[in-house]
């Protein structure tokens, strides 16, 4: 497979057509802005919450294939997940379109999170790839409003 | 120091018609693979490639005259300075300009805004004055206003364009009262392609007594300025956009606003006398050209200006025009195409988007077909605004393009809407 098959994995372009968990929501516990100046992506994601559980987590906004369909996969993985188990996941993750670690060892437990591994060839696309992820962390760990990129 | 015009390059024409592929030989960069296929360079309007002479110039500087310039007094630094005198005298020969004191060195455009807006506007400025820019403008004429008019109190008024990227002159007329300043508009829009009617904006402005500064960055490298024919007050421009290099640019600007505007920076070179106390001021454009310059930029800039002169600026521009109509028209026959800016009077810059593409995906395939386009919102956020959009994807061209280019990038944007399907 190529480079950039690699890249726009059936799973990523499924849910840049489609994505789920769009949309958003009433009366949400958490509410985050998340922006990257330099392309102009921009998602914001909602989060309830119940003890320390993500009960619901939606997302909206607009961006590109990658940013888009990794909220997304992001939204649908990290739902019913403690919110220990999502950071644990975005630090994985992170690490996995960064390049530095080895995919076949992380890739278990993944799940679709694997069809971001492509990412590390295209190093100008780890932003695209970790925005709704750097928006959940900040949803997660305080109350910021609004977090970027840069 | 020296006005000679040394033609470097053999002719480049045929029986009057422009060659590029002879152009293209200037320029080794283009010759390479890129994710295994030839480089198709269509992202000039972010910066142009350089042709071997001027790479040599800088080179041959560097190896044989560096030096500090104005304040040696042995043989280097004398050679030094009058390569880059020389430079500045190629630059008033290549603009019109009346006197060589009249160009300023700077970093780039945006530094010529910013030494405009900054020295002239703090200078000037009042409270309610009003400086009217145009709605297309790049960040770089459009902050540095807004910086001042906070600082002064002015009001920073914005000139309207129309759907096809036009800017409404009679709305422009009538924005024109006795509280303007100042106009400051660009030349040729970066993200539209925009020839904008700046002859008749400075004429209009100038009979309302307003003086204008006319960012010229994506203008110089596709036809020939004359800074007196149009009149401007001021004209800014880079020389990476030219084919010259990084980090060197000129303000041009009338020697009557320049001689009664305060320094923008101090230090060595702008000062004729220091005492802890009082500093007298250097003449121009010394007085606007404050530390050790880009010396080697400013040489680069000249061979920059050798190359140009050896090549037909009509044929340049009608060469270019004939890739962008062609361009424009293939662009036009592939489904769910949107051209963004479609002015009648345009330069070389092709913004597109396409339905349910985000054009940073298109960037990522069309760079694995070699093909480096600009994908983003090119400095121009309110520009996107306008057109409500986050972004464009955009082709521009030089004097070195082909068809032949132009038929990979429709051919890879075919890829990218397979790749979606």
């Amino acid at each position: 497979m190529t480079a950039l098959r690699e890249l726009y994995q059936d799973v990523i372009l499924d849910h840049n057509k489609s994505p789920r968990n769009f949309g958003r929501m009433e009366n949400p516990d958490r509410k985050v802005d998340g922006y990257n100046p330099l392309c102009g992506d921009h998602f914001t994601i909602f989060v309830r919450l119940k003890d320390n559980v993500i009960e619901d987590i939606r997302f909206e906004g607009a961006g590109c294939a990658i940013s888009k369909a990794s909220a997304s996969v992001m939204c649908s993985t990290v739902k019913g997940k403690t919110i220990e188990e999502a950071e644990k996941l975005f630090a994985v993750f992170h690490r996995l379109v960064t390049g530095e670690a080895d995919p076949m060892s992380q890739l278990d437990g993944l799940g679709k999170l694997a069809a971001f591994s492509g990412v590390s060839e295209f190093p100008a696309r780890v932003k695209c790839a970790t925005l709704a992820w750097h928006t959940l962390h900040a949803a997660l760990e305080t109350n910021q409003h609004r977090v970027t990129t840069e | 120091m020296t006005n000679t015009v040394i033609d470097i390059a053999p002719a480049r024409t045929t029986l009057g018609k422009f060659d590029p592929s002879a152009v293209r030989a200037d320029f080794p960069i283009l010759n390479q693979l890129v994710n295994g296929k030839p480089l198709v360079y269509l992202d000039n309007a972010a910066t142009s490639q350089k042709p071997l002479a001027v790479i040599d110039a800088m080179n041959r500087y560097y190896l044989e005259e560096n030096s500090n310039i104005h304040r040696g007094v042995h043989f280097l630094s004398d050679k030094a300075t009058q390569s880059y005198e020389a430079a500045r005298m190629k630059i008033r020969d290549f603009i019109n300009a009346r006197d060589a004191k009249e160009i300023i060195f700077v970093r780039g455009t945006t530094e010529a805004v910013n030494l405009v807006a900054s020295s002239f506007g703090r200078s000037r400025f009042r409270k309610d004055d009003e400086i009217l820019v145009s709605a297309m403008e790049h960040h770089s004429n459009l902050v540095p206003w807004q910086m001042i008019a906070e600082e002064t109190g002015a009001i920073l008024r914005i000139i309207p364009m129309n759907d096809h990227g036009e800017l409404f002159l009679d709305k422009f007329e009538k924005m024109l009262n006795p509280r303007t300043k100042f106009v400051a508009v660009v030349h040729v829009s970066n993200v539209l392609g925009t020839v904008n009617p700046i002859q008749q904006i400075i004429g209009l402005s100038h009979a309302a007594g307003v003086p204008v500064l006319v960012d010229g960055a994506q203008a110089v490298p596709h036809m020939r300025i004359d800074v007196r024919q149009l009149d401007c007050d001021f004209y800014a421009f880079s020389g990476h956009k030219m084919f010259g290099p990084t980090g060197v640019g000129v303000l041009y600007g009338k020697a009557s606003y320049l001689d009664a505007m305060p320094p923008y920076q101090g230090g060595g070179d702008m000062i004729k006398s220091v005492t802890y106390h009082k500093t007298i001021y250097n003449e121009l454009p010394n007085k606007f050209e404050a530390g050790t310059p880009n010396i080697v930029g400013g040489v680069g800039l000249g061979a920059t200006i050798d190359y140009l002169r050896s090549i037909s600026f009509d044929q340049v521009a009608a060469y270019e025009h004939e890739l962008l109509e062609y361009a424009t028209g293939m662009l036009s026959t592939i489904p769910g195409l949107k051209i963004i800016g479609t002015a009648q009077h345009k330069a070389s810059v092709i913004s597109f988007v396409l339905d349910g593409i985000h054009p940073h995906d298109i960037g990522t395939i069309l760079d694995d077909e070699g093909i480096a386009i600009r994908t983003g919102h090119h400095c121009a956020q309110p520009v996107m605004q306008c057109f409500g959009i986050p972004a464009t994807a955009r082709a521009s061209f030089a004097l070195y393009n082909t068809r032949e280019e132009i038929d990979s990038l429709v051919s890879g944007i075919h890829k990218v809407i397979k790749i979606f399907s």
